[in-house]
């Protein structure tokens, strides 16, 4: 890190992710998230995850975490949502918002939201110092990536101590990617 | 007020890192303003250039040799009339064009014209970069739907399945490059220091290929080459270019996603493209032709070779206005021609004039000080040699298009998957395993 940067970090520069950037992306994710399971029209649905989507790499960011919000931007917003239009594009969008919604889950999934709602009231009214830290954690920002990178594939024992799981994982994507393949081609 | 401008001129780091607001609002008006500029000369020169390669003459009529034509055309289609199809969908026809345009702008932020001529500098800079370049899609899909009508949507379609596979191929070469950034080794095959980390920001891959005293098109011979022409065969494909522009193919549907599109909307989607294809070249130089830096920036470190390259910026403009000039003594003498010959001779002494005071710039900054003159011309030189390198890709740009055929559809995904694909991650391989031999 260079020494201009620290003296500008030291001399009390206010930094810019606010508490206003906070409420101004959580409000933006609540209401687009209302606005997904809302909307009778499909596409309109799947612009509104986006704005989510993209309000919580907001948010992502705001907790000092850059990579992890450039993933989101990437996998979600930029890979998944195309797919999900290029799919939803080809449905017949009049006949479908025309039809009654069959399934009668609602009921279900109000209970489990407000039943995760009460569950994070009470972990804020009953939250002490060992639930929330105090402070801030010192921004690793500069670095987020190359610590990640330490994590995964750092020495075994010291660091990466996860490179086993991240392997399993990457394998269990492999195993979709051929079953996707094999599913839809017949011959290959 | 003048006091904290005045106070970034001692920084050396990006307006984003020091948290200077001001400053940074003040870059993104001008990079806002230069890409705008940068689109309207884009918008003359390829049609200019188009026509010589096909033996016309191309715009001529507004403007000596049609200078005045994009501001013609921008005029036009501000005035024209905005239709939106009866059967469309409003909200969403409304918003396509805006989703494309912010896409395509927000990249700049972390676009390095300079070590501190950005911005920004994130820590996943290129991550960001291929990211929200890649929201850009959503913004033609949108609009082929939106339009509620056949070829739009077959445009779409094809665009959208075009521009997720050679994402593919874009973002595995783009890996062999970032890898490359924590080899530290000096030279061609220079590997030292096992064990370190690269890293993801756009400058600090600049920075990296300084300290290797190399570009990465150079390093581990082939494999830098090889990725790189990977790179620049996707991003053709990424903006929808010819060769590869099959979801505005004219001759099979008509304009393609915007065929429903007029007036203003249908100018930010042609803004939009430029603005992606400026964005994508700029990320090619960045990982691969050394960012901002001069030719030889280690090789020839003495000041007055310093003092030299420096010089290029103000003859680079004395070349325009010479061509101005001669244009404007080659005019037809007629009386007709009068007002044309004085307005680009006219031109030509605005050219001449910003030529003269880069020059002035250059001689006065030439002692490498942290005087203001010197940082000027600094930031002058890096912006220049970023620009230049950004302008080359610009011009290959016009001249595949004027040179081949479009693809088939089949063959643009064969070409996609079956070629560009393996080819990357032979490359992404490779590289990994040499860095691995040679340190």
């Amino acid at each position: 890190m260079n020494p201009a940067m620290n003296s500008a970090l030291n001399s009390g520069m206010a930094p810019v992710a606010t508490p206003w950037f906070f409420y101004v992306l959580a409000a933006l994710a609540v209401a687009s998230g209302l606005a997904v399971i809302t909307r009778r029209n499909a596409v309109h649905s799947a612009l509104a995850l986006i704005v989510t989507l993209l309000s919580v790499a907001g948010l992502y960011l705001m907790l000092y975490a850059p990579f992890v919000a450039g993933v989101q931007i990437i996998v979600y917003a930029g890979g998944i949502m195309v797919l999900f239009l290029f799919v939803i594009m080809l449905v017949n969008i009049e006949r479908s918002s025309k039809e009654r919604q069959f399934n009668r889950m609602w009921p279900v999934g109000l209970a489990a939201a407000c039943a995760l709602m009460a569950l994070f009231v009470s972990a804020i009214a009953k939250g002490n110092k060992l639930l929330f830290p105090d402070r801030g954690i010192t921004l690793p920002e500069g670095s987020n990536t190359q610590e990640i990178a330490n994590m995964l594939y750092g020495e075994a024992g010291k660091m990466g101590q996860y490179t086993f799981a991240f392997e399993i994982a990457s394998l269990l994507l492999l195993v979709a990617i051929l079953g996707a393949v094999i599913m839809t081609k017949k011959k290959i | 007020m003048l006091n904290s401008l005045m106070s970034y001129f001692g920084s050396t780091v990006t307006p984003g890192q020091a948290g200077n607001q001001l400053w940074a609002l003040i870059y993104v008006l001008i990079i806002f303003t230069g890409v705008s500029v940068a689109v309207m000369a884009m918008n003359w020169l390829e049609r200019k250039a188009l026509a010589h390669f096909q033996i016309r003459l191309g715009p001529m009529r507004v403007g000596p040799h049609g200078l005045l034509q994009p501001i013609a055309d921008a005029l036009k289609l501000m005035l024209k009339e905005d239709i939106i199809p009866a059967e469309a969908d409003q909200f969403v026809f409304w918003v396509a064009p805006l989703i494309g345009l912010l896409a395509a702008f927000t990249v700049y932020t972390v676009i390095p014209f300079g070590p501190s001529q950005a911005v920004s500098d994130m820590n996943i800079g290129i991550l960001f970069m291929l990211g929200v370049s890649s929201l850009g899609v959503l913004g033609i899909v949108v609009a082929g739907w939106a339009s509620n009508s056949h070829y739009p949507l077959i445009g779409a379609l094809r665009s959208s399945a075009q521009m997720v596979s050679y994402e593919v191929a874009m973002g595995l070469v783009v890996v062999s490059a970032i890898l490359m950034t924590s080899l530290h080794g000096i030279g061609m095959y220079g590997v030292t220091g096992n064990g370190d980390t690269g890293t993801l920001s756009m400058i600090g891959i600049v920075q990296a290929q300084q300290e290797q005293h190399i570009w990465f098109i150079f390093k581990f011979f082939p494999l830098g080459l090889i990725a790189f022409v990977i790179f620049a065969i996707a991003m053709v494909a990424e903006t929808n270019r010819a060769p590869f522009d099959m979801a505005e193919a004219e001759s099979e549907l008509t304009a393609g996603f915007h065929t429903e599109y007029s007036g203003l909307r249908w100018s930010l989607f042609m803004l939009a493209e430029y603005a992606a294809m400026i964005a994508v070249s700029a990320i090619a130089v960045t990982l691969w032709l050394g960012g901002w830096m001069r030719p030889f920036p280690n090789l020839l470190n003495a000041p007055v070779w310093e003092f030299i390259f420096s010089l290029f910026p103000g003859l680079t403009f004395v070349g325009l206005a010479a061509i101005a000039f001669i244009g404007a003594a080659r005019m037809p003498a007629h009386s007709f021609f009068k007002i044309q010959r004085i307005g680009l001779a006219v031109f030509a002494a605005a050219l001449g004039f910003i030529a003269l005071v880069l020059l002035l710039i250059a001689v006065a900054g030439r002692s490498a000080d942290t005087s203001v003159a010197a940082r000027f011309r600094e930031g002058i030189d890096y912006v220049y040699w970023f620009v230049f390198k950004v302008a080359v890709f610009m011009y290959l740009f016009i001249w595949y298009r004027a040179t081949w055929p479009r693809y088939r559809f089949d063959q643009l995904m064969r070409i996609g998957w079956k070629v560009m694909l393996p080819i990357s991650l032979g490359v992404l391989v490779l590289t990994a395993i040499v860095g691995v031999i040679f340190s």
